[in-house]
């Protein structure tokens, strides 16, 4: 036994299977409490061994996922700066209100008329949503912000299908996060990449190169994903409607300014939301999210169905008469749990608290990025558009390679040591050996310098002796994995044969 | 500053400073004249957390939740019991806040859970690959379908009639840019119609896709539908009850090639519907096409086991616009309800549930068969659900029955017009032998006032 | 890994593939600058043995754990045989490019194809 090997990596990742024995058990079936119908379900129907799911009683099963949770790293724990994702506290309020009965336990087929609660507040949602991104028509519908880009996208072939107008091309910039090509495929259409200037925005040359009539769509994120406000934003906006085509806003980065512009006034027609970003539904490991859209006037008629209203008696609905709407995306009515979390942080926070909170998240984002010039930082890792950022900013870790033989993924390794979540590397992928670094508003300036010092420690480590954070990370649960491995001999399920 | 920010008046100076200009606003230049929204955002001041509290729960008193009634609302989500245990392992700091599994090292709970699940998801049914969560069930089945549309470019889908609308009406949403023509396949006697499937099938056929039970209650014959799918090449898909599992044959040993479904049944809550889950499953030959986050196992420099994300050249990150799909976020945090829930219910407990559900299902469709004006709409087998028809007007039937406590089921007039007065009634292991007495006894009174109120003239004696 | 090399035997394409001729059948794989980019192979995805190549259209997509590669094809022609052993060991792309980390075999339906290709110093001169 190692002396200083730590019982967490001691553990060896016993499965529950691995744990399991004959015989034993948690639930207790109910008395069988009807007469017992030999015939109700014909033999040839009939499985024959049951599914091999585990064998545990309940003291075995909680102790079971108890230790594994330890083997997180959590954003209740320690600070996530990971650019695009704003990991964001999650208010503990948030997980009492989705508890409530009413709310847990409803059911989404219960009749309209015993569900006001729950429709008032998808309603006044959709309301506060409408008014943050400045356009007016909501669907709550899309669980996710890529299930909100499809949608938008689809919305975008019906809007030009009623038109008459058949186009083949969506238009996405180089720095797009990879969900929207994908979903450009998704939605049947062809991706053309758009380039991107000095400056960090779009490049207009090749924006006006590219912008014809066979053009359905150009998808934007505004601030982008290398944290610039892309000043040419009104002039790319004339350019794509003067073709005919629409602007969809990709919003996984509306956290940098909320109150202070919207992307309907900019002249986006879609705007996809995260709840799971923005507005701070937990993420869970991967989920649940949300990604609800906005649509201006002329795309309205398309929206998901069932959209939620008001009636004249001010009572509220789910209205399926929709003729011209693309119908459904998923079933029932979307991620209400979700949709309640989001609901108490805008009710939490007011106009006045969202407008602060984007304020205080790109006060926090240049607030890190001035000290992670200094003390030598900025010769490794400099910045990558030198003005000030938004929300986030992107490091290129080129330098530090060329001058200490160390990799972005050799940073991020070593600062899991020093407890810190890594930000993002390697994205976007137009900065070579990226970090996009995100702090968000709900971080103290400690934190902040904690981090700055944490890099700081780990060049000067690095400038002595590189090794040490090529074979990081030591402290934590496991040390590197073979991803290779598992690629090409992939494992994906216990074995129990 | 909010209860949720630190930044005060002295953190702003120095922040400011150490920044290099003088206000917060000068840190939105770059945003032009013409955009910036000058005003505050039209929406009301934050709120102190007790006014929101008293706030959404006066919102959710409003609502007549499955507490306050008695419920046999089912059309693919089921007031299951969720076990205590769930709630506790669910709410965990450590599952309930991390992000998606980028760092392994650090992500070993997460990994391992999902590495769980997939293998509970490959036992439910019976096939050997299973991703880590899609968002939910029809939007699962329009995966499979964007599945076929890359694999083999065929030009038609064939969908039965019994698989669930939502389903039906995503699938023809997701693909409307395909090109591909969705043909729906009747049912006959509760069931897909045998001849009209055989008689669509052909070699331009990219897909058919089947529910397992079927949207009206009737378990399928799936032995002799799928044979003559497979004979032409298409993709054999089943959308599945995963409560069922336990007791039905599972689509994997039928030769279906992609099994999906809603995973709400599964230690997950109602929620107005949702969050849950919906699971994806597969043969081999499949697996690099699969869509969504996969957890694979591995080692670590020191030989320890770990997890990782693994085949990631299938996502968005990496093949972009030639990924197996857009899908990022999905549903992890269900996804370990899930398995909590199924390592609860064990190897013996989810065919105890099964059975009950089936034992109790034929004894409730029993019952309401009695009841005057009550008919089923078909004779299949059924396992949790099954289909009747009122002599009434059904909507009328519904609001009698909630007057006195009881909700009956999900009226199928709007997805299926042939059965205007039909309703869906679900069982779950939670409603007992009294509680169906009492349904039959509510919806005996209900038809029978139902009836008397559409022909006034004829009064009962 | 293999040091950087360039065999004189073979001829290249600007994708980073190489070609070893031998009358009007060719041996196909990727050079050792393409593999050092990838980083450690874990998957190729062959052709099937019959299925035609075009010059200079990709026909195959090799993956690490991180990217994912289409492979160009450098001449055109039918194939006739593909590398079954990357099934199990895809690391020799890496180890051994142009030895054991083949690709696949084809008949050339246009040998005069092969004069547009680069020789091994032009190509590895490319490279800087």
């Amino acid at each position: 036994m190692s002396l200083t090997e730590t019982p967490q990596q001691r553990d060896r990742a016993t499965t529950i299977y691995e744990k399991s024995q004959a015989g034993r058990r948690a639930f207790v079936a109910p008395e069988l409490d009807v007469p017992h119908d030999p015939d109700a379900l014909p033999e040839r129907f009939r499985r024959t061994e049951p599914p091999r799911l585990p064998e545990i009683a309940e003291p075995e099963i909680n102790r079971h996922f108890n230790r594994i949770s330890k083997r997180n790293f959590d954003l209740d724990t320690g600070f996530y700066p990971l650019g695009s994702c704003t990991m964001k506290h999650n208010p503990k309020l948030h997980e009492r209100v989705a508890a409530l009965p009413g709310n847990a336990r409803l059911h989404p087929a219960q009749d309209p008329k015993r569900a006001q609660g729950a429709l008032q507040l998808m309603y006044e949602l959709q309301g506060a949503l409408a008014e943050i991104a400045g356009l007016p028509h909501v669907s709550l519908q899309p669980s996710a912000g890529s299930h909100g880009e499809l949608a938008g996208v689809l919305l975008t072939r019906a809007f030009h299908e009623a038109n008459g107008d058949q186009r083949h091309k969506v238009l996405t910039p180089d720095t797009a996060h990879g969900t929207n090509p994908a979903t450009v495929t998704m939605a049947g259409y062809e991706v053309v990449k758009i380039g991107t200037d000095a400056q960090g925005g779009v490049d207009m040359d090749d924006l006006k190169a590219n912008l014809d009539e066979d053009v359905a769509c150009l998808m934007l994120t505004n601030p982008n994903t290398l944290g610039v406000f892309d000043e040419n934003i009104s002039e790319i906006a004339q350019l794509v409607h003067g073709v005919g085509a629409t602007l969809y806003y990709d919003g996984a980065n509306l956290n940098a300014v909320m109150g202070r512009a919207r992307p309907g006034d900019m002249g986006f027609d879609i705007v996809h939301y995260n709840l799971h970003k923005t507005f701070t539904q937990p993420h869970g490991g991967g989920g649940p999210g949300a990604g609800p859209i906005a649509v201006s006037d002329r795309i309205e008629p398309y929206l998901p169905r069932p959209q939620v209203v008001k009636t004249d008696d001010g009572a509220y609905d789910l209205d399926f008469d929709r003729p011209k709407s693309i119908g459904r995306l998923r079933g029932f009515q979307g991620n209400y749990g979700v949709f309640v979390r989001s609901y108490a942080y805008i009710l939490s926070l007011g106009g006045d608290g969202l407008q602060e909170a984007s304020e205080t998240a790109v006060l926090n984002a240049n607030y890190l990025l001035a000290r992670l010039k200094e003390d030598g930082i900025g010769e490794h890792l400099p910045v990558a558009f030198d003005r000030l950022c938004m929300h986030e900013f992107v490091l290129s870790g080129a330098p530090m390679k060329k001058n200490l033989g160390l990799r972005t993924t050799d940073l991020a390794k070593r600062l899991l040591d020093h407890g810190h979540h890594p930000p993002t590397v390697y994205f976007p992928l137009l900065v070579d050996e990226a970090l996009l670094i995100e702090p968000t508003e709900t971080e103290t300036r400690e934190t902040l310098d904690a981090f700055a010092d944490a890099i700081a420690d780990i060049l000067r480590e690095g400038a002595e002796d590189p090794e040490i954070a090529r074979n990081a990370p030591y402290t934590t649960p496991v040390r590197r994995l073979d991803e290779a491995g598992a690629a090409k001999r992939p494992v994906i399920r216990q074995p129990l044969d | 500053m909010s209860r949720y920010t630190s930044a005060t008046d002295a953190d702003r100076a120095a922040m400011l400073e150490r920044i290099g200009v003088e206000s917060i606003d000068d840190l939105f230049e770059t945003i032009p004249e013409g955009v910036r929204l000058g005003r505050a955002l039209d929406l009301p001041p934050g709120r102190p957390e007790q006014e929101v509290f008293a706030h959404l729960r006066e919102l959710a008193s409003r609502n007549v939740s499955a507490d306050d009634e008695l419920s046999f609302l089912g059309a693919g989500m089921y007031d299951h019991y969720v076990p205590a245990l769930v709630d506790s392992i669910i709410t965990r700091s450590e599952f309930l806040t991390p992000y998606t599994p980028y760092q392994p090292e650090v992500s070993q709970g997460t990994l391992q859970v999902m590495f769980e699940y997939q293998t509970a998801i490959s036992e439910l049914t019976g096939l050997p690959v299973s991703n880590a969560t899609l968002y939910e069930g029809p939007s699962a089945l329009g995966a499979a379908g964007f599945l076929a549309y890359q694999h083999h470019r065929r030009t038609r889908f064939l969908i039965s009639r019994g698989v669930h609308p939502h389903a039906r009406e995503t699938l023809r949403t997701m693909s409307a840019g395909w090109g591909i023509e969705v043909q729906e396949i009747p049912l006959r006697d509760g069931v897909t119609d045998a001849g009209a499937l055989a008689d669509a099938l052909g070699d331009d056929v990219s897909a058919v896709f089947l529910a397992q039970p079927n949207f009206l209650g009737a378990v399928e014959d799936l032995e002799a539908l799928v044979p003559a799918i497979k004979d032409c090449g298409a993709i054999a898909v089943c959308s599945c009850d995963p409560m069922t599992l336990g007791v039905l044959r599972p689509p994997g040993d039928f030769g279906v090639d992609i099994a999906v479904g809603e995973g709400q049944p599964l230690g997950n809550r109602l929620d107005y519907g949702g969050p849950s889950f919906g699971f994806f499953a597969a043969t081999n030959a499949f697996l690099r096409k699969m869509p969504g986050r996969i957890s694979g196992e591995t080692v670590d420099a020191d030989g320890r086991r770990g997890f990782v994300l693994t085949l990631q050249t299938r996502e968005q990150h990496i093949r972009r616009e030639r990924a197996t799909s857009n899908i990022t976020t999905a549903q992890t945090l269900n996804a370990l309800a899930a398995i909590v829930y199924l390592s609860w219910l064990g190897r013996q407990g989810i065919v105890e549930i099964g059975e009950l559900m089936l034992q109790r299902t034929a004894y409730a469709r029993k019952a309401l068969a009695a009841v005057e004006g009550v008919e089923p709409i078909h004779e299949q087998p059924v396992i949790r659900e099954f289909a009747v028809r009122v002599d009434a007007d059904v909507h009328d039937v519904i609001e009698r029955c909630a007057a006195e406590g009881v909700n009956p089921g999900y009226p199928l007039g709007a997805d299926y017009e042939e059965h205007e007065d039909g309703l869906l009634v679900a069982i779950t292991e939670q409603r007992t032998r009294a509680d169906i007495d009492r349904l039959a006894e509510v919806l005996g009174r209900a038809v029978a006032g139902a009836r008397r109120a559409r022909r006034p003239e004829e009064v009962t004696a | 890994m293999a040091a950087a090399s360039y065999p004189d035997d073979l001829k290249y394409h600007a994708e980073h593939d190489w070609a070893r001729i031998d009358g009007d059948s060719a041996t196909l794989g990727i050079t050792w600058f393409a593999q050092d980019q990838l980083g450690e192979v874990v998957y190729f995805d062959p052709p099937a043995v019959g299925s035609a190549l075009t010059k200079d259209q990709p026909y195959a997509e090799i993956e690490s754990v991180k990217a994912v590669s289409d492979v160009v094809a450098p001449l055109s022609g039918e194939v006739t045989e593909v590398n079954e052993g990357l099934s199990d060991s895809p690391e020799n792309v890496n180890e051994d490019p142009y030895g054991d980390g083949w690709l696949v075999k084809i008949k050339l339906s246009d040998v005069s194809e092969v004069e547009d290709l680069m020789d091994a110093s032009s190509y590895e001169g490319s490279l800087s």
